[in-house]
Parts: C-alpha cells; sequence; structure tokens
C-alpha cells in the first residue's frame, strides 16, 4: 500500500494528468466525454469548465469534510453532502461568471449545468478523501485532474475532428469508433505507468 | 436513535447553510439594480429590475413578444434586435440566427439577459400587441349559429390595429372542459372604435372556443384577449376597385375593412361578395345597407347557394364562384380580399386567377 499523504503535491499534480488520468485510467466522466467531443470548439469549452469546477469542488469538499463532515461524525453521508455542495458551487460559479466574466460565461454557461452531473468531479472529490490527501495534495490534484480530463477530451475531438469524412464500416460510426479511439488512447497513456504511481 | 437524529440534523443544516448561501448569492450577483431600456429609439423607454431575460423582462411591460417554447431557446420565435448592451450571441442561439441576423446583432430574447441599460428595436406591430381583459357588453345572435360578441376594454386602455386583422382570444375553463384554450378571431370592429373589440364568431360543432362563446359566456363576464396579429389588411395603393369575398363569420374582418375606408373616405370602389346557404344564415344585412348609403362606391351582394322554401329571395343566387365569376370581368386595377373556410377560399383563388389576378393582389385569411 502506497503511503498517499507523503506524496509530494507535484508528483500527484502530474500523476493525475499522465498515469491516473481521470478519463484514460479511470474512466470517469465519459458520458460528456462521449457526446460533446465531435467539435474541439466546444471540447475545449467544456474542459475548461470542468477544470475549473473540479479545482474549486476539490478545495471546498476538502474543508467540508475535514471541518464538517468529521467533526459531526457523519462520514457515511459523504455522498450525499458531497454532492449537494458541488450541486450549490456549479450555481454560484455560473452566477458569479455571469456577472463579472461575461464573455467566459457566453461560452461555457451552457456547459456549467452539465457539468454538475459529470463523475470526474464526484470522482476527484472521492479519491482525494479515500487517499487521505493534504489540502495541497487535494489542490494539485484537482488542477491535475482538471487538465488531465480536459487535454484527453481535446485530444479525442482533434481526432474526431479529422476523421470526420473518413469512410467508417456503418457499425462503428459515432459511439463505436470513439470508443475504440479512447481505447487505444488509453493504451498509449499506460506507456506513461511507473513514472509515477499515485493509486 | 441519537446517532439518527444528529444525522438528520447535520445534513438539514448543511443542506440549510447551502441554500442560505445561495440566496445570498442570487441577491449579491443578481442584483444588477435598476436599467433603462429604450425600444424603437425612444419610442418607449422604461426603467425595471435587471437580472431576468430580456423576453420576461419585455412581456412583464406587457410587450408580447412572440414565443412558443417558453423560453428554452427551441423555437427561435422571440427575436429581437439589439443595439447596445447586450453581451455576445449565445451558442444555443446561433442554430436559430442567419448570418446577416448575426450581424445586425438580432438576438433570441429569451436567451439576453438583462444586466444594463439596453436599445432594442421592435417591429412596430409587435409593439403594438397587447394583452387585454375585457368585459363583455354585448353578446347578439345573428343567425342560429353565429353571434356577435362586443368586448369593452377596461377603462383608459385602447387597442390600435388595422382592420382586418385578429386578435387571440383566451377561454376559461367551463362545462367539461378543464383547460384554457385561444383561438384566433378577426377584429369586427373599425381601428376608430379603439375602446371596443368586436368578433362574430360561428359555432364550430364541438368546438372549444366557440362552445365556450355560445354557451358559457354571458354579458358581464370578463375576457382576455391579446393581439393584434396578421397581415390581413388593406394595401389598395395600387388598386381603384377592391373586390371582397367572405363567407359566414368571414364577414367579420371585411366588415372592419369596410367601415375603416368609408370612414378615412378613401375613394376604392368595393364590391363585397358575401356568401350563404338559406336566408336564415345571411345576417348583417340593414348594417350592409346602411354602409352603401354612407358610402356611394360600396355596393354589398348577398348570394345565396341554397334558398329555403319560403325565404322569397330575390337576390343572387347560386355558389358564391359562380356569383363572383359572373360579375367579374378582368383583374385590371383590382384587388380582392377573402375571408372564410380554406375549401371556399381556395375555389375562389382559382375563380379570381381565371379572371387575371395575380397572386399578389390576393389577400386572405384562412378560418
Ligand atoms: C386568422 C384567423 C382568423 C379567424 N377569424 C375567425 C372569426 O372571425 N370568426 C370565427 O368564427 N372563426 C375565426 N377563425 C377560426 C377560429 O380561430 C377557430 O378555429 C374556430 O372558431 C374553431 O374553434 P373551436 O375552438 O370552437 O374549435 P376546435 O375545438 O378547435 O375544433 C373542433 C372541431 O371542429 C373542427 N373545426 C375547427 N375549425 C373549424 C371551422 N372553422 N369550420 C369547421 N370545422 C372546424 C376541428 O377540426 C375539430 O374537429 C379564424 C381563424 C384564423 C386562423
Ligand atoms: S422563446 Fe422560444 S426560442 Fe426564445
Amino acid at each position: 500500500m502506497i503511503e498517499f499523504s507523503a506524496i509530494s503535491p507535484f508528483v500527484i499534480f502530474f500523476a493525475s494528468i499522465a498515469t491516473s488520468n481521470m478519463i484514460l485510467n479511470n474512466f470517469l466522466g465519459m458520458c460528456s466525454y462521449l457526446t460533446i467531443s465531435s467539435e474541439y470548439k466546444t471540447a475545449t469549452g467544456l474542459g475548461k469548465a470542468v477544470t475549473l469546477v473540479i479545482v474549486v469542488t476539490n478545495v471546498i469538499n476538502w474543508l467540508v469534510y475535514h471541518y464538517v463532515i468529521v467533526p459531526l461524525n457523519i462520514e457515511y453521508m459523504r455522498y450525499i453532502i458531497f454532492i449537494m455542495v458541488i450541486a450549490a458551487l456549479v450555481q454560484i460559479i455560473e452566477m458569479a461568471m455571469d456577472r463579472y466574466l461575461p464573455d467566459l460565461h457566453a461560452n461555457l454557461g451552457i456547459f456549467l449545468p452539465l457539468i454538475t452531473v459529470n463523475c470526474a468531479i464526484l470522482g476527484s472529490t472521492l479519491f482525494m478523501i479515500i487517499r487521505l490527501y493534504g489540502f495541497w495534495q487535494s489542490l494539485l490534484f484537482g488542477i491535475g485532474s482538471g487538465l488531465g480530463w480536459w487535454m484527453a477530451i481535446c485530444m479525442l475531438a482533434a481526432i474526431r475532428e479529422r476523421m470526420a469524412r473518413a469512410k467508417l464500416p456503418p457499425g462503428l460510426a459515432g459511439a463505436g469508433i470513439t470508443f475504440i479511439i479512447t481505447g487505444l488512447m488509453a493504451l498509449a497513456f499506460i506507456g506513461f505507468s511507473g513514472i509515477f504511481t499515485i493509486q | 436513535m441519537a446517532e439518527i437524529l444528529q444525522t438528520i440534523g447535520s445534513v438539514t443544516g448543511i443542506s440549510l447553510v447551502l441554500a442560505v448561501i445561495i440566496s445570498l448569492a442570487e441577491k449579491w450577483l443578481n442584483n444588477y439594480g435598476q436599467v433603462n431600456i429604450d425600444i424603437n429609439r425612444g419610442g418607449r423607454t422604461f426603467t425595471t429590475e435587471g437580472g431576468r431575460s430580456l423576453l420576461s423582462t419585455l412581456s412583464e411591460q406587457k410587450i408580447f413578444i412572440p414565443s412558443a417554447c417558453g423560453g428554452k431557446a427551441t423555437c427561435g420565435l422571440c427575436k429581437v434586435q439589439v443595439l447596445s448592451g447586450s453581451g455576445v450571441i449565445l451558442p444555443t442561439e446561433i442554430p436559430y440566427l442567419t448570418a446577416q441576423e448575426q450581424k445586425d446583432n438580432v438576438r433570441l430574447s429569451c436567451q439576453v439577459k438583462v444586466k444594463n441599460d439596453m436599445a432594442i428595436l421592435i417591429p412596430e406591430e409587435l409593439f403594438n400587441i397587447k394583452e387585454f381583459v375585457g368585459t363583455v357588453e354585448e353578446l347578439r345572435d345573428e343567425t342560429h349559429d353565429i353571434k356577435l360578441l362586443r368586448i369593452r376594454l377596461p377603462e383608459g386602455e385602447t387597442v390600435k390595429f388595422k382592420a382586418g386583422q385578429f386578435m387571440q382570444f383566451y377561454t376559461k375553463p367551463y362545462g367539461k372542459v378543464k383547460e384554457t384554450v385561444f383561438r384566433a378571431y378577426s377584429i369586427a370592429s373599425p381601428p376608430s372604435d379603439n375602446t371596443h373589440i368586436d368578433l362574430i364568431v360561428r359555432l364550430v360543432p364541438g368546438g372549444l372556443a366557440t362552445g365556450y362563446v355560445h354557451q358559457a359566456l354571458q354579458v358581464g363576464d370578463e375576457v382576455r384577449l391579446s393581439g393584434p396579429y396578421g397581415d390581413f389588411y388593406l394595401r389598395g395603393e395600387n388598386a381603384d376597385e377592391l373586390i371582397m369575398i367572405a363567407g359566414g363569420s368571414g364577414l367579420a374582418p371585411i366588415r372592419s375593412l369596410i367601415y375603416d375606408i368609408t370612414e378615412k373616405g378613401l375613394d376604392h370602389k368595393i364590391r363585397f361578395f358575401f356568401g350563404a346557404v338559406a336566408r336564415r344564415d345571411l345576417y348583417a344585412l340593414e348594417e350592409m345597407a346602411q354602409l352603401e348609403k354612407q358610402n356611394p362606391n360600396f355596393t354589398f351582394i348577398p348570394a345565396l347557394s341554397n334558398p329555403a322554401d319560403g325565404d322569397e329571395w330575390e337576390g343572387e343566387t347560386g355558389r358564391i364562384t359562380d356569383v363572383v365569376a359572373r360579375h367579374l370581368d378582368g383583374a385590371e386595377g383590382k384587388e380582392a380580399y377573402l375571408c372564410g373556410s380554406p375549401g371556399m377560399l381556395d375555389a375562389c383563388i382559382a375563380v379570381l386567377n381565371s379572371k387575371g389576378f395575380s397572386d399578389d393582389s390576393i389577400f386572405y385569411d384562412k378560418f
């Protein structure tokens, strides 16, 4: 068993991009990854939004867990509480963005409600709790997970855009080929394994 | 037990805190203060609270932008041109906007949030669409299945419309009908009478709205209307004779048109062919005779397709298409205005075409 709490936050950061990528190693957040990846531009939009929300929810959920849930002794309710916190945060982020960063909101606004139910977000929160990460570890884990997810969806979108005019066997078009590409990308990412291990 | 209570208490407390935070955030972040909206370059201005969509902000001011989806960006009807004060066009709007509209900054008003002062342009007609809650002043049987409904607008309110346009009429639940429906009815009164709206409603067997008017509605009842809508109105610039053809309740917009032309003293020659089956389906005869006296250019030509025994009818007989065909010789300098059931209109349009009327000199509302 790895001593998680002893790993440097920076190692966690790089690992969560390369060796413990949310999509390519943990296969979390797949639904939006598969459906919103046909165009590079929208994929980046969604990637940015996911990164932002993962970072903010990781920080807040870490605080909520250590300063509310643990003292109250209600760890077994943590799933519900995390989800409520995520939902509330996304609401507030959306309102704040609409107010202060209207241009960004115009691009990301439609993705934010979608993200509330993205399991990569809850996954990231749960990993940091299970692995007993400290505050800085959680923060960098959040940033890394978000960037990793963003990178993965952009790669897929770029490939799918290039593939748009390719002749596919009818049975493979759409979701079929997307799964195959994702699998190949995941295989490629196995090449990184061993550089760092955090899970 | 204590553990259960503690858990319930804690989770409730956390939800409560989150709810309070969201409400506070909403108060703080969504509070855009008072904003000024300018419509049609000073045509109308008002000050209101920001923070909601342009569509709901306008409808609160009783400016009705058409909307069929209730603001979900799926109908594309709620277009408004924004001159200043909106952000960029959202991805949700792009599918509904042409390249030219995007260049002109036409927006879906349900997707535009009002955050600061705005200037917008809306078609003058929309600007005129209002909602009224009027009172039934008169409910008169014109024939066995046609009623004239005279609605008085509330004190101080007026309606501005072009003769020929129609209103949307909202029913209330009645009898076995539990829902509110709305239907289009042409305005039968002239625009000069801007405190009343006359509708002429023919009972459709089993019809929801006409059943309501004929069976449930009473003098003194309140009725809800919105409008005016529609592009059936007088053109007339290039014509010196107007041929009008109607059947049944189709008389309604024609009545408004003839009053309007007479009151304005326009010098068009008018021939109005009014088709009915038998004597008992004819109405408004005295009124039309009166109009003929007031306006020497106007001729009323009622025609019965199947007079009953004892009708003692000396006027035109035959199908309305045949009567029109008998009277018309050529389309030179003429425009035609038609109202009635789709079947009758199609037959009449065919006759008019055969007389040389081009499609852009024929105007109609299919009921
Ligand atoms: C622009 C416009 C202007 C109109 N102006 C008038 C007007 O001035 N006066 C007026 O009486 N009506 C007018 N109508 C028609 C009116 O809007 C309604 O469609 C009509 O009154 C029937 O409504 P309902 O709710 O009673 O019938 P519904 O409950 O809608 O229909 C009941 C049944 O009757 C059939 N039906 C519907 N309409 C007719 C019809 N006209 N003839 C025969 N069967 C029908 C339906 O197919 C259905 O089976 C106008 C329509 C339009 C589009
Ligand atoms: S109201 Fe339907 S698109 Fe705006």
